[in-house]
């Protein structure tokens, strides 16, 4: 058991855990080939965003951009605002946070428990050079402090100090990463760490892919690379549709006991394809992955119950990672 | 055996409308030459004057993005499927946003004008 003076500190040192269940079989003699779970659910909100978002607003305290009272601005499809939220209550900051409208209610009531305030963005936006727009709006808004996720460093050096050492720690033999991808702070801060410290480590993203409504952009020249993205990060990258990311949440509840969101379903579905490309190479391989949250966020959707193609027509136009 | 190849709505207007339209090819490269002879302007959204994959387009190949299998190189077979998508993964939503942000502004300047 582990003592912290307040739960800030209780942030991170997350379990990682074995799916001997899930993983695949190997032919007799050959080389091991494991999964890891990495049970982000386990900090103090329940996602893994807790860690960029105490490490953004440490930074922002540590370079005197924010000073107590001050309001942050945060655009986020829940996870992200849900830890801002807990953060800011702690160290005394008013969020406003900015999500589509086609976000679980659970993650709305929870925000606003929280004490968060929501603005709501169209589910089919879209706009030329919103982004820049944005970062405008804050400019002219000197008393909101616009975190910014898709483009503040911090986001993804939380990541490189300390979900990258916690993994190598526990497991020394680690050969594959897989996170999903979406601010790609998890995959770039973490991926940089290993890629230091581990010869031919690979480190895979496993990116969602959403119904066609979401893709409802006018023109492809408005579209969107966040910031923090570096390909040369990357060893790949996966597409993972609904339903996929469907059946391997289930999979994971079902065979190992892990109830977890859809983005982990997408995650697991990307790992399961390296875990069996090592075995038909005959390779060794410990592939460690994140468990983004959990799935209690999500029950509302209705995706766990049913046939899979009432799953995948329940998510059809939400964002479900 | 052809290759199948998945047309975003916003391009559809290249495929006369068609959500999966099919092509063949040894490579990327050959697969969009392919395509571009039935729908003719798809292949320039796709490709930039320099040759190279445009920034905000991602295609992949069963499921793998192409940029990490050779890019336009990229080695085609028959029965592969090709999901051509704009690129706005994590940002799709950072778009709609931001987007919010910018009219919550404007509303707070015309209520403090008044």
């Amino acid at each position: 058991m582990t003592r912290y003076d307040n739960l800030l500190d209780a942030c991170g040192g997350t379990p990682l855990v074995g799916l001997p269940r899930l993983s695949p079989t190997v032919p007799a003699g050959a080389p091991p080939v494991r999964l890891w779970a990495k049970l982000e659910d386990r900090n103090p909100t329940g996602s893994i965003k807790d860690r960029p978002a105490l490490f953004m607003v440490r930074r922002a305290e540590a370079e005197g951009r924010l000073r107590p009272g001050d309001t942050i601005l945060e655009p986020t499809s829940g996870n992200t605002g849900i830890s801002l939220a807990m953060v800011a209550k702690l160290r005394g900051y008013r969020l406003v946070c900015v999500m589509p409208e086609n976000v679980s209610t659970e993650r709305v009531q929870l925000l606003r428990m929280y004490g968060a305030e929501i603005i709501f963005s169209p589910a089919a936006g879209g706009s030329n050079q919103a982004v820049a727009t944005a970062k405008q709006i804050a400019a002219e808004h000197p008393d909101w402090v616009m975190l910014f996720q898709y483009g503040n460093e911090g986001n993804a050096r939380a990541h490189y100090e300390t979900t990258g050492p916690e993994l190598l720690e526990d497991l020394p033999t680690i050969t594959h990463f897989v996170a999903g991808l979406g601010t790609t702070g998890t995959l770039m801060g973490t991926g940089r760490y290993l890629r230091e410290k581990v010869d031919g480590i690979q480190i895979v993203a496993a990116e969602p892919r959403y119904g066609e409504l979401v893709y409802g952009l006018r023109n492809i020249d408005e579209g969107y690379v966040p910031e923090l993205y570096d390909a040369t990060v990357l060893t790949r990258r996966f597409s993972v549709g609904t339903r996929d990311a469907v059946l391997r949440t289930r999979q994971l509840v079902e065979v190992e006991g892990i109830f977890a969101g859809f983005s982990t379903g997408a995650i697991l579905h990307a790992a399961l394809a390296v875990a069996h490309e090592a075995i038909r190479d005959g390779r060794r391989a410990d592939v460690a992955f994140v468990v983004a949250d959990g799935g209690w966020k999500y029950l509302s959707t209705g995706a766990y119950g049913g046939t899979l193609a009432d799953a995948e027509d329940a998510l059809e136009g939400q964002l479900w990672a | 055996m052809a290759i199948e190849v998945r047309i975003p709505t916003i391009l559809r207007s290249y495929t006369g409308g068609a959500k999966v339209v099919e092509g063949s090819g040894d490579t990327l490269t050959d697969l969009l030459a392919d395509l571009d002879t039935r729908h003719a302007g798809l292949r320039a959204r796709l490709v930039t004057d320099a040759g190279a994959l445009h920034r905000f387009v991602n295609v992949y190949v069963n499921d793998e993005d192409v940029r990490f299998l050779g890019a336009l190189d990229a080695k085609l077979n028959d029965g592969d499927s090709v999901t051509i998508l704009p690129a706005v993964a994590g940002g799709a939503f950072g778009f709609a946003a931001a987007a919010a942000i910018a009219s919550h502004a404007a509303a707070t300047r015309a209520a403090a004008a008044r």
